[in-house]
């Protein structure tokens, strides 16, 4: 195989970009699921509404509009899920969660056909991020750049909440012993939905980002789902670490599985995924040890 | 969800009494939710366009009988069982999937109940799996791609890299082009399986084609990945030194939309544009922008045709399964697609094959037709099957 340093520079920014909007929907899961064990797979579909609102307000008032009232609007409809369903659902145990949840699934996406019509919808990338911007001796599309430094913020700025702010050591506390932080005087409860927001958000957000770059249609949250399930697995529940880590191992592994083994590249990550569970059964980092 | 249409369609003739007014009960098997529910109801649209254009041609009149499918195989089968076993229905219409398809096969040759494919593709219906009661309306990977190959040699193009997601479809369409550019002394450079429905970024993919040395790209996506692709294509500046080409799904009137300027360029060949210039095409088109507001697709074609083709065969005189089903293989009409004619080798369509241009055109994309290729019969691929007999 005779490819310059260009060509693995531009498969490093690709493999980098597919880790970051990976990195912005497993976050929000695994840190839900950390916390309060709720297995919440409709999360997928939460990051495709996102790129339905985003498409609407940007069919309004443009690109970021759409970029900024997206997770907002998702978040509210989170708001929504959480005290219609999911409060309901907390005591109940995995396997209900998972069969309730997943039935969100379809009739969320079914939701979004008859609201938005069957047909793909498409956002024109912002002006700013038009083209393309020589990086590293390569030229490569700026959107993606974008949403690479889009993703290390959004990364640097949990990374502070959670480890320099008092709610940050109540999220930590509630992720490694829920009862004990009850105990001590945290109000799980709405620190819990207070997470979920957020997590909502940070999944319309990815929804509202990716929707340049892919296409608007009602089963994008059903695609994404696995691999952000992978990636939680691999790098372990609840924990920040394990989010970025696995985010980026299925970035790498995917990208250049498809370059260097691409009869192999659909079963490269399962085949981590079962390496992973088998020498460590909870993810590379979990949050409790 | 079950719709129940009655087209009474005697009405429209006026007062006159049918002297045998024949009441024919058409089953409709296609996807009404989930991911393909865009698909079944622009066939459903094209099918009741054709039924309110041709229909006054025949005495006999239709009552449709719709089932969704799901696009799941399972469920499909089930509820074909329920229209050939319990409406008791004449004819079926439809399917989107070729797995669907698949899966309802020997149900409908056992049954001997005539079906009209109105999209599935797959090359094995009207090869090794065909039966005389199923008549493919729509097309065959193969057929749609295979004069891509020469036409685009013609074109000097000489080295070609190709993608398409790795699934019976992405071979079958590949595969077909592969052949007739090989023969022609074209050469493959490289080629590309993406996993099918998992494959949302194709950065990789698009870094390998570019460093293959080919002369122009040719792939075949649909849906949702044909969007994707064609703006990631675009935004990777790839256009300019290395031409986008495909099958026609890639920039169909569905999708060019959502794909923006990023189409503009990209060269597909397929069965059906809505551009074709002719007077079936021009009636077509402005009924159904007057029904939808916008173009119609190649899948909205394919339900007109096959309404269309379902009242030839009732007007050669069909009154039941048997005779509908050898009437509907020798149906042959001019239609916005051009000349159609069923191939009584294997029971599927020999229709031209459009290559078309993506351009800028007033208020969106549109189709500037560069080429008829010649309509060709697919080869029998191990089909056979009692001659008509009647």
């Amino acid at each position: 195989m005779s490819h310059d340093l260009g060509f693995w520079i531009l498969q490093a920014l690709n493999a980098l970009q597919l880790s970051m909007l990976l990195f912005l929907l497993s976050i929000g899961l695994t840190v839900i699921f950390g916390l309060m064990h709720f297995v919440n797979l409709a999360h997928g579909s939460l990051y495709a509404l996102g790129a339905y609102f985003a498409a609407s307000f940007a069919a309004v008032g443009g690109y970021w509009l759409g970029f900024f009232l997206a997770p907002v609007a998702v978040a509210g409809v989170g708001m929504l899920l959480y005290s219609g369903l999911i409060k309901r659902m907390r005591k109940s145990g995995p396997m209900a969660q998972v069969l309730v949840t997943f039935g969100l699934i379809f009739a969320l996406l079914d939701l979004t056909r008859i609201f938005w019509g069957d047909l793909a919808l498409g956002i024109a990338v912002p002006d700013v991020f038009q083209g393309r911007t020589a990086f590293l001796g390569v030229e490569y599309p700026t959107y993606r750049l974008f949403i690479i430094a889009l993703g290390m913020a959004v990364l640097a700025t949990l990374e502070f909440v959670l480890r320099r702010t008092q709610i940050g050591a109540m999220i930590r506390a509630g992720v490694d012993n829920d009862v004990m932080a009850a105990c001590l005087g945290i109000n799980v409860e709405r620190l819990f939905f207070i997470v979920f927001c957020v997590g909502c958000a940070l999944a319309g957000l990815a929804g509202a980002v990716a929707a340049p770059l892919l296409s608007v249609t009602p089963d994008m949250g059903l695609q994404i789902l696995i691999p952000t399930l992978i990636v939680i697995v691999i790098g372990g529940l609840g924990s920040l670490k394990g989010a970025i880590a696995g985010s980026l191992i299925y970035g790498c592994v995917q990208t250049f599985g498809a370059v260097l083994a691409p009869q192999l590249a659909s079963v490269l990550i399962y085949a981590l995924l079962a390496a992973v569970l088998v020498i460590k059964p909870v993810g590379l980092f979990p949050a409790k040890g | 969800m079950k719709r129940t249409i009655l087209a009474a369609l005697g009405l429209a003739t006026g007062l006159a009494v049918p002297a045998a007014a024949q009441d024919f009960k058409v089953g409709m098997l296609l996807p009404f939710s989930g991911v393909y529910a865009s698909l079944g109801n622009e066939i459903e649209t094209g099918f009741n366009l054709g039924i309110e254009k041709f229909g006054s041609e025949t005495d006999a009149t239709f009552e449709i009988v719709s089932e969704d499918t799901e696009v799941k195989p399972p469920v499909a089968l089930g509820k074909a069982k329920k229209l050939i076993l319990q409406d008791k229905v004449d004819v079926m219409m439809g399917i989107v999937s070729s797995g669907v398809l698949g899966a309802v096969r020997d149900m409908v040759h056992g049954a001997g109940v005539p079906l009209i494919v109105a999209n599935a593709g797959n090359d094995e219906a009207t090869g090794i799996n065909c039966s005389p009661y199923i008549t493919r309306m729509s097309f065959s990977n193969g057929q749609v791609n295979r004069p891509m190959g020469k036409w685009m040699y013609e074109q000097g193009i000489r080295k070609v890299y190709t993608l398409a997601p790795d699934y019976a479809a992405g071979r079958q369409m590949i595969g077909g082009f592969t052949e007739t550019f090989t023969a022609a002394g074209g050469e493959i450079v490289g080629q590309e399986y993406t996993p099918f429905q998992k494959t949302q970024d194709f950065g990789p993919y698009l870094a390998q084609a570019k460093s293959s040395g080919a002369d122009a790209v040719f792939v075949f996506y649909a849906g949702g990945e044909a969007i994707s692709f064609v703006k990631q294509y675009d935004s990777f500046g790839l256009k300019a030194d290395l031409p986008l080409y495909g099958s026609g799904f890639l920039t169909s009137p569905l999708y060019v939309n959502a794909e923006g300027p990023a189409a503009e360029g990209v060269i597909t060949a397929l069965h059906y544009a809505p551009t074709i210039d002719n007077p079936e095409n021009a009636a077509f088109v402005s009924a159904f922008k007057e029904k939808t507001g916008r173009a119609p697709s190649e899948f909205a074609v394919h339900g007109y045709d096959a309404a269309r083709a379902l009242i030839e065969a009732t007007k050669a005189g069909a009154t039941d399964r048997e005779t509908l089903a050898n009437a509907l293989r020798k149906v042959k009409f001019d239609g916005p697609r051009g000349t159609l004619s069923i191939d009584p080798a294997t029971n599927n369509i020999v229709q031209p094959i459009y290559v078309y241009e993506t351009v800028a055109g007033d208020g969106g994309q549109t189709q500037k037709v560069l080429a008829k290729l010649p309509a060709e019969a697919d080869p029998a691929n191990g089909c056979e099957m009692a001659p008509v007999s009647n």
